[in-house]
């Protein structure tokens, strides 16, 4: 009834329309969903240091609370500050630092020192009357990438709060990462030892109780979501390492 | 695709009620089928996911339905299946890039289930045995009452699900603190995927009792 000839037209035809109809909704509506990511980074930071935000008042909130971002390498050198509003030092701001990219710049930076170097966001947070230091941290989980932002206080070294959000791990299993029961953990945890040397907090399979590990430096992992858990582990450690020289020369 | 010249019929009569009308109660996709009902398990927790998964599915089935249907003359029979699915799969993707872009946070909690639209039995099947066969008008219709049987299912299952496990409905708290002082306890089973299917097994035991045509002779 049908030739080979009219088949494949059809169905070269068919897709040729297709593929324009869905190139033409995802840039139309490209904007749109790019502000709704911006806003859940701007909520993200600011439910670390446990400032709770809505979408109408998020802008708000991170212009009122985060006062200073800053840059920092990994020599613990400051490329860039932001503050009132506008770039006192450097040419980039910190919140629109794209973090994978820098970690791709940094493993091209370790092979060969005469590479660009790395970047890295810190936030300045002040809420009632004390300051806060947020992290924003990246990594990987079983099925895709993980993200963080970790709020530290004033010394830089003890953990105020902490969130995590994921793209796609495991709903039930690894995604319970993303809860505040996971993520209360973290406070009061410390990433340096008494004598100040860098040991970052590890997620503990079986519970930190039963590890050899010491309590202020592990939380529990999440049963059944080791893998992500792990990618935790190495996420904070990964990202939290790149600023070691930077804390160290604030003390 | 019958020749005859048939006498226009009014859009509402009784036999397009019925294509309506049949897929919700009698004939319904979840209960009486059975298709689809893994995402009936895993997007039932709360009322809000559910609703905009069964408002998705209401979008993607009724377009697809009339557009295969206008199409169906002209479909090559050995590729149709390939067809049915390039129009599924490209409205999923709108479905899906429309609920980033307008509803982030329900669409970051039905995550993958929205891309699991197209495996959905129930709407290739209504492609392929309804639409292929029949008018646009009748196959909107058809589209429009599977998806709305499907959607009413999921809609029942979520509302005891989100009472009796969460204490809530639409996220805002209905069982008053009281009960909780008197020592009354949200059931964490019902948040868990088996219970869903617990609720669905009710809700066709109800339906079979009520309507004894649906029981099995065997």
């Amino acid at each position: 009834m049908f030739s080979n000839r009219y088949i494949f037209i059809y169905s070269s035809v068919m897709v040729i329309i297709v593929a324009a109809i869905l190139s033409a909704a995802a840039s139309f509506l490209k904007p749109y969903q790019e502000r709704n990511i911006r806003e859940e980074k701007v909520r993200n930071i600011l439910a670390s240091a446990d400032i709770p935000s809505t979408k109408a008042d998020a802008e708000d909130l991170f212009q009122m609370h985060i006062v200073k971002e800053i840059v920092v390498d990994l020599k613990g050198d400051v490329l860039s500050v932001y503050e009132n509003g506008k770039l006192q030092q450097g040419e980039v701001r910190a919140f629109e630092i794209n973090l994978r990219k820098e970690q791709k710049i940094k493993e091209a930076y370790l092979l060969n020192e005469s590479q660009k170097a790395p970047g890295f966001p810190l936030y300045v947070c002040e809420k009632e009357g004390k300051t806060y230091y947020i992290i924003p941290l990246r990594g990987k989980g079983l099925w895709g990438p993980l993200y963080g932002n970790i709020a530290f206080d004033d010394d830089m070294n003890t953990i105020f709060g902490a969130n995590f959000s994921h793209d796609k791990e495991t709903p039930g299993l690894g995604s319970e990462i993303a809860t505040s029961e996971f993520a209360d953990q973290f406070e009061g945890k410390t990433i340096f030892d008494s004598d100040m040397n860098f040991v970052s907090v590890k997620v503990v399979k079986g519970g930190v109780a039963n590890s050899n590990i010491n309590i202020s430096h592990g939380v529990d992992a999440i049963s059944g979501g080791t893998i992500t858990s792990n990618g935790v582990t190495d996420m904070i450690e990964d990202c939290l390492g790149n600023y070691i020289e930077y804390i160290k020369k604030q003390k | 695709m019958s020749t005859e010249k048939v006498k226009r019929e009014p859009l509402f009569s009784a036999k397009y009620r019925k294509l309506l009308t049949i897929p919700i109660g009698k004939n319904n996709p979840i209960t009486v089928q059975v298709l689809g009902v893994c995402s009936a398990l895993a997007v039932t927790v709360k009322l809000e996911p559910a609703f905009v998964m069964a408002l998705s599915v209401v979008v993607v089935l009724t377009i697809a339905n009339v557009l295969i249907s206008l199409l169906r003359n002209g479909i090559p029979p050995r590729i149709r299946i390939i067809v049915q699915l390039v129009v599924i799969a490209a409205l999923v993707i709108l479905v899906d890039q429309v609920l980033k872009a307008f509803a982030y946070d329900v669409s970051k909690q039905l995550s993958v289930f929205v891309g699991l639209i197209i495996t959905n039995c129930i709407i290739m099947g209504r492609l392929e045995a309804f639409a292929m066969a029949n008018k646009p008008w009748d196959s909107f219709l058809d589209g429009l009452g599977n998806a709305a049987g499907y959607g009413v299912i999921l809609i029942i299952v979520a509302f005891f699900r989100e009472l009796l496990g969460s204490g809530t409905i639409w996220g805002i708290q209905v069982i008053p603190q009281g009960f909780y002082d008197f020592g009354y306890k949200d059931n964490g089973l019902m948040i868990l995927p088996p219970m869903a299917l617990i609720v669905v097994g009710v809700i066709i035991w109800v339906q079979r009792s009520r309507n004894k045509e649906l029981i099995e002779e065997n």
